[in-house]
C-alpha cells in the first residue's frame, strides 16, 4: 500500500509551479549559428529585428498574387513570391524537377541561400533571413488547421527542393547533424544481407559503396510501398540515395507538431497592435488558386435544368459527360463509378434530387421499379446528401468531380464508361468519339492527337505510379482545345464585347465549369449580361 | 423445443455448475498456453499454469450466468435431439438454426478476449464497431452499423436476440459508436485502431483457373489460396515482424487475414497502404495484357516469393490446372513472351500437336530457345518473362481495398456463410497444406454432431470427468482450440508489463 504514495500528486503540482515560473523567466538568448544551408527550424530565433524586416522577410517568403496592397512600410509588390508560387506549382501538378527549374529564379531573388562552399560573406544574413521568415510565417499560419496544412505542405516542398540541390557531402553532413535517431547498418549485417541489399539498389553499385541505415519501417512508408528498401523484422534498410525522402518526412513531422504547439500558444501571444495586424494580413493573402468547386457559382441562371431537358443540355457537356450520356442512352445502364461521376455532374449543373431520380429511373428503362428502388435509388440520394451519415447529409453529399479527380482516380475497368476520354481512350476510339459529337476539323483532331501522344513520354519516365498526375495539365489542354474550337466564335465575341473577363476564359479544370461556360457562351444573346458579371464579382 | 428455453428457466438447474466450469476452463487455458509456449518463445514459463488459472478466475463469475447452454447438458446427460429432424435441408440462415448455433457453438468468450486483449472489459472491445446483417419479416436485408457491446455476455445476448445471418467487425473508435450522435464535436468521432486485414478471393483467379469459376471452388483451385497464404504470411512475419497473424476461411471461396499485433492495429491509412503496395504485384484489369511488370533485379521479397511459388507453379498450376491447354489460352502465354521468332516456332509446334499439356508447352519454351529457333534471342529477357509468368499464375491476388482502410469492416471469424452454411473457421498455418475448404463443417452438420455425441466418445481429453462444452462435441473443436491458443498468445503479449509485475509480486506474497 505504501507504493500508492508514489503516485505523488505533490510532485506534479510542484512541476506545474515551476512551469508557471518559467513563463516569466528571462529567455536565455543564444547566438544562432548556421552550419548548414538547410535548416530544420528547431530553435526559434531570439535576436532582434526591425518591424520592417519582420514584414518584408515574411512577404518575401510568402508572396502576393493579388498585388500586396499593404502597408505603411513597403511599396506594393506585384511579383509572385516563393511559397505561394510553390503552392501554385503543386496545384498544377508539376513534378519536382519541373518545380525546381520553375522556382530557381524566384528563390534566387527572394530567398537566396548559398552553400558553404560559395565563400560568400552574406551567408549568415541569408540564412538568418530564411530562419526568421520561416518562424514569422509559422506564427501567421498556425491559427487554423487548413492554414497549417497548406503551410506545412509548401514548406516541405521548399525543403525538399533545397535538399535535392545540396551536394551529397553537405547533405550527409546535414543528415548526420539533425540526429534522425537511426542506426547505421553494421559491416556484419551488410555482409549477411549482401544479396538482398544489392537487389534493392540495382546492379550498378555494390552495397558496399552505399551507406545503409536501419529504421522502423513506419517512418518510411512511401519507400516501403514502392519496394525501394530492404525489409527485415519490421526494420527498413534504407540506401543513401533514398535517405532524403526520410529526412523530408521527418521535417514534415516535426513541423506539423511544432505548428500545433504554436497554435496552442497563439492566444497567449500577448501582443500589442504591432505584430498581430501584420500576421493577419499575411495569412489572409495566402490565397488558394485551387480549382475547388462551389455550387453557388456553377449553376446557370435561366436555364431549364430538368430531367427531360438533359438530352438538349448534353450538347454543352464536356466530352467525358457526353460519353457517359451516350453510353447511358445506348445501354440504358451505367456502372457504379459512371453513375457516380454523372450524377454528381448533374447535381453540379443544378438538377435537383427529384429530377435526378426521374432522370435515372427513365434512363434505366430495362429494369423494374423494384430493382431500381432496391439497387440504385439509395446511391443517387446518397450523392445528394439525402441519406447517409450525419456528415454526408450536412455536407449535402459529395462534390462533383474535378478533372483532376476524374483523370487520376479509379481508372475505368472493363465495361465502364467513366473517366476522361482524353486520358482513358485509345486514340482511335477518342477520334471516333470526337467525330461522333461533331468535331471534324482536322487541325483540332491533330492537335488532340499530339497532346495525347506527348503524354506517353511523361508516362514512361514515371517509374512507380502509372497513374501519374503529371499528364493532367496536358490533358486539360486537350480538353480546352476542343472547348475553344467548339466555342471559337462566341469566345471572340465575348472578348470583343468584354462581356467576360479573361479570367473567366482561363483553362477549365472542372467539368461543371465547362458546362457553365459553354452554356453561357452559346446563349450570349439570351442570358442577361448582368448575371454573368455578377458571377464574376 | 428444449433448445429454446430461456436462460431464466435454466438457472434453476445450474446449482452445481460453477466449480466444474471453472476447472474446465482452467484446463483449457493450460492447454492453450502449452501450445503457445512451443510456438512463441515466451519468457518466464514458471508459473504460467497458475497464471492461467487466475486469468480464468476473473471469468468465473461471469461464466455462471453467461453461458447457460454450454452446461445445459450437465443436468440432462442425454442430449435432447435436435428439434429439426434433417438439418441438412434447412437454409443456413434459418432463424432456428442460427439461434442454436449462436447459443451453443459460437465462441463468444474467445471472440471477446481476442478483440479486448485483456480478460477485463476495456475500450478495445467496448468502443469496437460491429455491423449486423439481419432480416426483417419480409426477408429484406437490413444492415445495422455502429453496434457495440461492453462485454462478452452482452454481445452474446444481443446476437442471440437479433440472430444476424452474419456480422462484421469494424474499428475501435474514440468513443462508444452508439454514442457518436451525442458528441458535441462530431469530428472527434474517429476510428483509432483495427487489425490489418487482407482478403483473397478465388474469383480474382478466374482468368487463370480452369477447374471452376465464379463462386465455385474445389481443392484444386484452393491451392491458389494456399500459396497466397504462404507468400503473404511469410512477408508479414519476416519482413514486417508481425507475430499474431490469423488466417480465416471466408466460408465460400477465399480467406481473410487478421494481423492483430498492437503495432499493426494502430497503423494509419498511409501505413496500411504502404504494406498493401509492398505486397501488390499483379495490376491491371482484364484488358491490360501483361499484368506483372517488375523491375530487375527483383526485390528480395519478390525473389523469395518466387522461390516459394515455383514448386506450386509446377504441380498446382501446370499439372493440375493445365492453363494453356486450349489454343486461345496458349495464345495468351505467347503474348507474354518477348521474342517474336521464338513465338512463331512455338505456335507451329503446338498447332501440330493439339491437346499438348501445359507442362510440355512450358518445357518447349526452353527447349526451342536452346535449339536456336530464334537468332537474336535475348536469354535474359526470356528468363525474366518466364519469371513474370510464374508470378502472374501464382502470386497472391489481394483485394487491396480491404487492407488500405482503417475503417473497413470485415466478416467476423466463426460466423456462418449464409450461402454455403460453412463456418468461417481459422486456418492453422502449420497445417496449411492439409486444409480443405470442402471439409469445413457446416452449421447443419455441427448441430447434428451435438445430437449424436455420447459422453464416452472422447475419453482422452476429458479425463477430469467434467462435461465438455457443446463445441467440444463437434468437429468445430480443433478450430476453436486453435483460436483460443491464438487469443491467449496475443493477450499475453499485450499484457501490461506493470500489471504482470504486480501480479507476480502478489503471487510471491502468497496472495
Amino acid at each position: 500500500m505504501l507504493r500508492q504514495d508514489f503516485n505523488r500528486p505533490e510532485i506534479k503540482r510542484r512541476a506545474l509551479a515551476d512551469h508557471r515560473k518559467k513563463q516569466f523567466a528571462d529567455p536565455t538568448y543564444q547566438a544562432t549559428e548556421y552550419h548548414h544551408r538547410l535548416n530544420f527550424y528547431a530553435t526559434p530565433p531570439t535576436a532582434d529585428i526591425t518591424l520592417e524586416q519582420f514584414e518584408q522577410w515574411a512577404i518575401d517568403r510568402l508572396r502576393g498574387r493579388l498585388s500586396f496592397r499593404r502597408s505603411r512600410f513597403l511599396p506594393p509588390l506585384t511579383d509572385l513570391q516563393v511559397l505561394a508560387e510553390l503552392e501554385a506549382c503543386s496545384f498544377r501538378n508539376k513534378s519536382l524537377d519541373e518545380t525546381a527549374s520553375h522556382m530557381k529564379p524566384l528563390l534566387e531573388k527572394y530567398l537566396l541561400l548559398q552553400s558553404n562552399t560559395s565563400s560568400s560573406s552574406r551567408l549568415f544574413d541569408e540564412r538568418q533571413k530564411d530562419h526568421y521568415s520561416h518562424f514569422i510565417l509559422r506564427l501567421a499560419f498556425a491559427s487554423t488547421e487548413d492554414l497549417r496544412r497548406r503551410f506545412s505542405r509548401v514548406e516541405t516542398m521548399l525543403f525538399h527542393l533545397r535538399l535535392n540541390e545540396e551536394s551529397s557531402r553537405e547533405r550527409d553532413a546535414f543528415i548526420k547533424d539533425i540526429n534522425l535517431d537511426c542506426e547505421q547498418v553494421t559491416e556484419d549485417e551488410r555482409n549477411k544481407y549482401r544479396d538482398e541489399l544489392a537487389a534493392v539498389t540495382g546492379f550498378r553499385k555494390g552495397p558496399e559503396e552505399e551507406t545503409w541505415i536501419k529504421v522502423d519501417w513506419e517512418r518510411v512508408p512511401d519507400l516501403v510501398e514502392s519496394r525501394r528498401v530492404f525489409m527485415r523484422a519490421g526494420k527498413a534498410y534504407v540506401p543513401s540515395k533514398e535517405q532524403s525522402s526520410m529526412v523530408v518526412a521527418e521535417f514534415t513531422k516535426r513541423l506539423d507538431r511544432a505548428l500545433e504547439l504554436t497554435a496552442r500558444a497563439l492566444p497567449r501571444l500577448d501582443e500589442d497592435d504591432r505584430l498581430t495586424p501584420i500576421l493577419d494580413h499575411l495569412s489572409k493573402n495566402f490565397i488558394t488558386p485551387d480549382a475547388s468547386y462551389t455550387s453557388s457559382t456553377s449553376s446557370v441562371a435561366g436555364a431549364d435544368i430538368s430531367a427531360r431537358n438533359i438530352d438538349t443540355l448534353s450538347a454543352h457537356f464536356p466530352l467525358c459527360m457526353q460519353n457517359l450520356h451516350r453510353s447511358l442512352r445506348r445501354d440504358a445502364h451505367l456502372k457504379h463509378f459512371g453513375r457516380l461521376q454523372y450524377t454528381l455532374f448533374l447535381k453540379g449543373i443544378g438538377l435537383n434530387l427529384e429530377e435526378c431520380l426521374i432522370f435515372w429511373r427513365s434512363a434505366f428503362h430495362k429494369i423494374t421499379d423494384d430493382t431500381f428502388n432496391k439497387e440504385y435509388r439509395y446511391n443517387v440520394r446518397h450523392s445528394y446528401g439525402d441519406v447517409g451519415g450525419d456528415s454526408n447529409r450536412r455536407g449535402g453529399g459529395y462534390s462533383p468531380f474535378s478533372c483532376q479527380k476524374i483523370l487520376t482516380e479509379h481508372p475505368p475497368g472493363p465495361g465502364e464508361a467513366h473517366g476522361c476520354p482524353y486520358r482513358h481512350f485509345s486514340l482511335e476510339n477518342l477520334t471516333a468519339l470526337l467525330q461522333g459529337v461533331g468535331i471534324t476539323d482536322r487541325s483540332v483532331l491533330n492537335g488532340v492527337k499530339e497532346d495525347k501522344e506527348s503524354q506517353k513520354f511523361h508516362m514512361a519516365c514515371n517509374r512507380c505510379d502509372p497513374y501519374s498526375c503529371y499528364i493532367v495539365p496536358l490533358l486539360l489542354i486537350c480538353g480546352n482545345r476542343v472547348f475553344e474550337h467548339v466555342h471559337k466564335n462566341e469566345i471572340k465575341k465575348a472578348k470583343e464585347e468584354s462581356i467576360m473577363t479573361s479570367a473567366q476564359l482561363e483553362t477549365i479544370v472542372h467539368p461543371n465549369e465547362y458546362f457553365k461556360r459553354s452554356y453561357l457562351l452559346k446563349n450570349l444573346g439570351k442570358v442577361n449580361g448582368d448575371d454573368i458579371k455578377m458571377e464574376d464579382s | 423445443m428444449p433448445h429454446f428455453t430461456s436462460p431464466q428457466s435454466q438457472e434453476s438447474c445450474e446449482v452445481s455448475k460453477p466449480r466444474s466450469e471453472m476447472a474446465d476452463a482452467a484446463v483449457h487455458t493450460g492447454h492453450g498456453q502449452e501450445a503457445v509456449d512451443n510456438d512463441v518463445d515466451m519468457i518466464g514459463t514458471n508459473g504460467e499454469e497458475k497464471k492461467g488459472v487466475k486469468l480464468d478466475d476473473l471469468f468465473a463469475d461471469i461464466n455462471d450466468e453467461e453461458w447457460p447452454t454450454e452446461t445445459q447438458n450437465e443436468s440432462k446427460p442425454e442430449s435432447p435431439l435436435s428439434p429439426i429432424g434433417n438439418t441438412n435441408e434447412i437454409s443456413s440462415s434459418d432463424p432456428g438454426l442460427m439461434r442454436m448455433f449462436y447459443q451453443r457453438l459460437f465462441p463468444f468468450r474467445y471472440l471477446f478476449q481476442w478483440l479486448n486483449h485483456s480478460p477485463t472489459p476495456t475500450n478495445d472491445f467496448g468502443h469496437r464497431e460491429f455491423a449486423l446483417t439481419i432480416h426483417d419479416n419480409t426477408d429484406n436485408e437490413i444492415y445495422l452499423r455502429y453496434q457495440s457491446y461492453p462485454t462478452a455476455d452482452l454481445i452474446r445476448k444481443d446476437i442471440i436476440a437479433k440472430l444476424p445471418s452474419r456480422f462484421e467487425i469494424g474499428p475501435v473508435y474514440t468513443t462508444n459508436p452508439r454514442d457518436r450522435k451525442t458528441l458535441r464535436n462530431q469530428s472527434s468521432f474517429k476510428p483509432l485502431a483495427k487489425e490489418l486485414c487482407f482478403d483473397i478471393d478465388l474469383t480474382d483467379y478466374d482468368g487463370i483457373r480452369t477447374c471452376c469459376d465464379k463462386a465455385n471452388i474445389c481443392i484444386k483451385c484452393w491451392q491458389f489460396i494456399t500459396m497466397a497464404i504462404k507468400v503473404v504470411d511469410t512477408a508479414l512475419r519476416d519482413d514486417f515482424g508481425f507475430k499474431h497473424i490469423m488466417w480465416v476461411y471466408s466460408g465460400r471461396r477465399g480467406a481473410h487475414a487478421w494481423v492483430c499485433d498492437k503495432k499493426a492495429r494502430v497503423m494509419d491509412d498511409q501505413k496500411r497502404r504502404a504494406i498493401a503496395g509492398y505486397l501488390e504485384v499483379i495490376r491491371g484489369g482484364s484488358q491490360s495484357g501483361k499484368k506483372v511488370n517488375l523491375w530487375r533485379p527483383l526485390h528480395p521479397h519478390l525473389s523469395r516469393s518466387l522461390d516459394i511459388l515455383a514448386p506450386h507453379f509446377q504441380s498446382d498450376v501446370l499439372e493440375t490446372q493445365d492453363p494453356w491447354a486450349s489454343s486461345d489460352r496458349a495464345e495468351h502465354l505467347l503474348s507474354l513472351l518477348p521474342d517474336k521468332a521464338l513465338n512463331e516456332s512455338l505456335r507451329k509446334k503446338w498447332d501440330s500437336s493439339p491437346g499438348r499439356a501445359s507442362t510440355s508447352k512450358w518445357a518447349d519454351i526452353d527447349a526451342l530457345a536452346k535449339s536456336g529457333a530464334s537468332k537474336g534471342l535475348d536469354a535474359r529477357a526470356l528468363l525474366e518473362a518466364k519469371q513474370d509468368i510464374v508470378l502472374e499464375y501464382t502470386y497472391p491476388r489481394l483485394d487491396i481495398e480491404v487492407s488500405k482502410k482503417l475503417n473497413h469492416l470485415l466478416k467476423s471469424p466463426f460466423v456462418v456463410h449464409p450461402g454455403t452454411g460453412r463456418v468461417c473457421v481459422p486456418i492453422d498455418t502449420d497445417k496449411l497444406e492439409e486444409f480443405d475448404p470442402t471439409n469445413v463443417p457446416t452449421v447443419q452438420e455441427l448441430l447434428r454432431e451435438i445430437d449424436s455425441w455420447k459422453s464416452g466418445d472422447e475419453p482422452a481429453s476429458n479425463a477430469g470427468g467434467k462435461t465438455p462444452a457443446d463445441w467440444e462435441k463437434t468437429s468445430l473443436k480443433p478450430y476453436v482450440e486453435y483460436f483460443r491458443s491464438f487469443v491467449l498468445a496475443l493477450m499475453r503479449d499485450e499484457r501490461d508489463p506493470k500489471i504482470k509485475r504486480e501480479r507476480e509480486e502478489a503471487e510471491g506474497l502468497g496472495f
